[in-house]
């Protein structure tokens, strides 16, 4: 059952007199760092407090009070509540803040990211280009006063729209008549497009040195993607090689970037909800239960009793479809074309006909509300998941097992290639089965408790070798858990109503920030919100895990071969819906 | 339905031939030459793209309809599929297979991202519509659309290519050399569409001249 956990967290302000300060506005929490501080303190953090793992890494445009903020995440491996810090600058161009990649290398996309969409600058990162849009785009779309082309009104609901319903295309309000924006007298044939020499150049620096007497060989650099068979989506990867043998490795990403936060920033609070599903569009529950969790935390109200069962089931069954999922693709990636995918698909449909039984969709099931869930689950589809929890799954994963696990190829290919180690995948920032194949047991629902998940008995899968072959072993591990919890949960549902709250479509959140995590099937699902006591959100931030797991392929891939580069990216199990947002 | 009327057999096969001897028209021939072997490029953007492969699988079998065999490369593929959202980083890329692709070919544009821009319209890096590039043959409807409707979809596409005449169609039409060639859009401050080029340097003229 679940241990104590520690909940207390350390008093920055003490530790560093004069320099830290708390954060005293209402609804906000953890410390203001002045900037010339920040990598003192944050090294402090990392190696004398224990806060070894650096999540979540964001920014805020408070254009009234004409700052810009940077707010990181720190938690510790071994459970319990984060700390927060806060950095501010002011918003004149060019911001700058130290980069904390030297510290934890997970945050370079992160803060990549940052200097995408906000235009803040991170001193001393290794290789600050833009990330989610190209090299040349006019302005950083997630400052308050960047709009966008077919900018309506600040906030929705929309006016236009509303009582009345008279609605005009965007299209005729904008003087492009198109979804564009240029600068003023911009003139289309003088444009120089741009060659990506930044990226090329970022490769170089794997470049080998010659030395004397040893045969000169050329490196070849080939990019693979945003159009390929096994990039699983619009994934581009730019590869230098020496033979077959991976050099230098740069991702390159964006391809499928919906300006998720941009649109979430006007929406209201429940309008955000089907949006969350298209994110790791696999697992639409398991974003679902992430967002809400996070928008109760800043509404501060409780969850109906029979809900949390009936969430806590929809996740589970989730991350099975999930982890089935993975494995036909990975051996797919590895040259066994579909015939393992077929057997995956074939218990996801039967998972998918809950989906589609209790929300209606199979795959965008907008299920979660704020205090509950949307309807409830009948008796006959309960039913229904009793028969595949406590009889076909089982059955059906040994039989997987059976069929895969001793399989020579299988295992020539997986065992012992791309390892990443504990401290490295720390480092890195690396959550979910991932971390946990490195010998980490860092599972959110042991190690930070939400929803309900410390009434149920189950154990943290967790494997040592960090290679391929424990990633693989470890989807299974953890199908066997979800099965275990699901027993309990369906055994232990209780009767009564499914959301503590009224329907309301106009939410009011107080003022404040909330940051929640949920322990998804690919990792951690965060998301930072923060609210100015409006139907809106003030900023909305997703902390996608596939896009931080990312950070550590290069890592991985550099010296091994490019064939195995392919596995990997299936193993890193990505899903680019919710890597580029 | 010309084609319907044109395979009458008006002549009169002899009686002991008949067993031996169809006649239909080289149009009919041909389109049921090709409606059963459409090959599409195996291309996913996003969400769509796993109901795509879910279309494939043993459950919903696409293959019925002769339309599994998913080309990697553009160079063999007779239909895209554009499955998911296209966003204006991607489009070059997209505009690029498409031209790659050899005549006949067919775009399907699955889900609401793909025909219109859907949920994601209003967002700054997202094209509304893949018909503002290609020329779209079938849209399919859903958010993402099931793997029925895809299927529903594709036969769709099977009665577009029955219809079809050899004396009609663009890749026999000497006058149209370059067949459906689009010129690559360029990734500038915003999306560059070459073809627009004139309009956006008057109408970019104009604003500076409205906030001056």
């Amino acid at each position: 059952m679940a241990t104590a956990i520690e909940t207390q967290t350390v008093d920055l302000a003490a530790r560093f007199p004069g320099i830290v300060s708390a954060d005293s506005r209402p609804g906000y929490a953890g410390f203001m760092i002045p900037k010339e501080n920040l990598v003192e303190v944050a090294t402090a953090l990392r190696d004398e407090l224990g806060y070894d793992l650096l999540t979540s890494l964001t920014g805020v445009d408070y254009i009234a009070e004409n700052k810009m903020e940077v707010v990181y995440h720190a938690y510790k491996t071994t459970g319990g509540a984060g700390i927060v810090f806060k950095v501010q600058v002011e918003r004149v161009d060019p911001m700058e803040i130290p980069s904390l990649t030297h510290l934890w290398h997970g945050v370079e996309f992160q803060e990549r990211e940052v200097w995408d969409l906000f235009g803040i600058k991170f001193a001393n990162h290794p290789d600050l280009r833009r990330i989610l849009m190209w090299e040349g785009f006019d302005g950083h779309p997630l400052r308050k006063d960047w709009r966008e082309p077919f900018f309506e009104e600040e906030v929705k609901p929309y006016k236009s729209r509303w009582p009345e319903g008279k609605h005009t295309f965007a299209e005729d309000k904008n003087i492009f008549h198109d979804n564009l924006k240029f600068p003023k007298d911009f003139d289309p044939e003088k444009y120089v497009v741009d060659k990506e020499e930044d990226l090329y150049a970022s490769l170089e620096r794997y470049t080998l040195k010659d030395e004397a007497g040893k045969m000169k060989t050329d490196h070849i650099v080939v990019n693979l993607g945003p159009h390929h068979p096994s990039t699983h989506g619009v994934l581009r990867v730019a590869v230098t090689l020496d033979g077959e043998t991976v050099i230098g490795l740069k991702p390159v990403m964006g391809y499928l970037h919906r300006n998720h936060e941009k649109i979430g920033e006007r929406n209201t609070y429940l309008q955000i909800i089907p949006y969350t599903d298209r994110l790791d569009y696999f697992n639409s529950m398991s974003n679902n239960f992430g967002y809400v969790t996070t928008v109760e935390k800043l509404l501060k109200i409780q969850v109906a009793e029979r809900a949390e069962y009936i969430r806590v089931i929809m996740a589970e069954l989730s991350r099975i479809q999930n982890h089935l999922i993975f494995v036909g693709m990975l051996i797919n990636d590895l040259g066994s074309m579909y015939t393992p995918s077929l057997y995956a698909f074939e218990e996801r449909e039967l998972i998918l006909d809950i989906f589609e039984a209790v929300s209606g969709s199979r795959m965008m099931c907008n299920y979660y509300r704020f205090g509950g869930v949307v309807r409830d689950v009948s008796d006959d589809i309960l039913q229904k998941i009793k028969d595949l929890v406590f009889d076909r799954l089982p059955a059906k994963t040994d039989e997987m097992e059976r069929f895969l696990n001793e399989n020579e190829i299988l295992v020539g290919r997986l065992k012992g290639t791309h390892v990443l180690s504990a401290e490295e995948a720390i480092n890195y920032s690396v959550t979910g089965p991932v971390l946990r194949a490195a010998g980490v047991p860092y599972d959110l629902r042991r190690a930070d408790p939400y929803s309900i998940y410390d009434r149920f008995d189950f154990d943290v899968a967790v494997r040592q070798n960090g290679d391929m072959m424990d990633n693989y072993l470890i989807r299974f591990d953890e199908i066997r858990q979800s099965i275990r919890i699901l027993e309990q949960a369906v055994k232990g549902i209780p009767q009564g109503p499914i959301n503590s709250q009224k329907p309301n479509y106009q939410i009011k959140a107080p003022a404040g920030e909330a940051y929640g995590r949920i322990e998804s099937p690919k990792g951690e699902l965060g998301f930072y919100m923060v609210s100015n006591g409006k139907g809106n959100p003030y900023r909305y931030h997703v902390r996608a895990p596939s896009f931080v797991n990312l950070t550590a392929i290069e890592k991985m891939c550099t010296g091994t071969k490019i064939q195995d580069f392919v596995a990997l990216v299936a193993m890193l199990d990505i899903v680019m819906g919710e890597l580029d947002r | 339905m010309e084609n319907e009327k044109l395979s009458l057999p008006n002549y009169n096969i002899p009686e002991d031939m008949q067993d031996v001897v169809a006649i239909t028209t080289l149009d009919r021939l041909y389109n049921w030459g090709r409606r059963s072997s459409v090959w599409p490029l195996m291309f996913g953007l996003a969400c769509c793209a796993i109901e795509m492969i879910a279309a494939q699988t043993a459950r919903y079998d696409m293959a019925r309809f002769g339309m599994e065999v998913m080309r990697p490369t553009p160079r063999q593929a007779d239909m895209m599929l554009v499955s998911g959202t296209v966003t204006k980083k991607m489009l070059p890329v997209i505009v690029r297979l498409y031209n790659q692709m050899p005549e006949p070919k067919y775009v399907v544009a699955m889900g609401a991202c793909a025909s219109g821009g859907g949920p994601f319209k209003e967002g700054y890096n997202v094209v509304a519509g893949i018909d503002k590039f290609l020329p779209v043959d079938i849209y399919i409807p859903g958010c993402p659309p099931t793997p029925q409707a895809l299927i529903a979809g594709m036969i769709k596409l099977q009665e577009k290519i029955d219809k079809e005449s050899l004396k009609k169609v663009r890749w026999y039409n000497k006058e149209k050399k370059d067949g459906n060639y689009v010129p690559m859009p360029i990734l500038g401050p915003d999306l560059i569409d070459v073809r627009r080029n004139a309009e956006y340097k008057q109408a970019a003229a104009k604003t500076t001249e409205e906030s001056a």
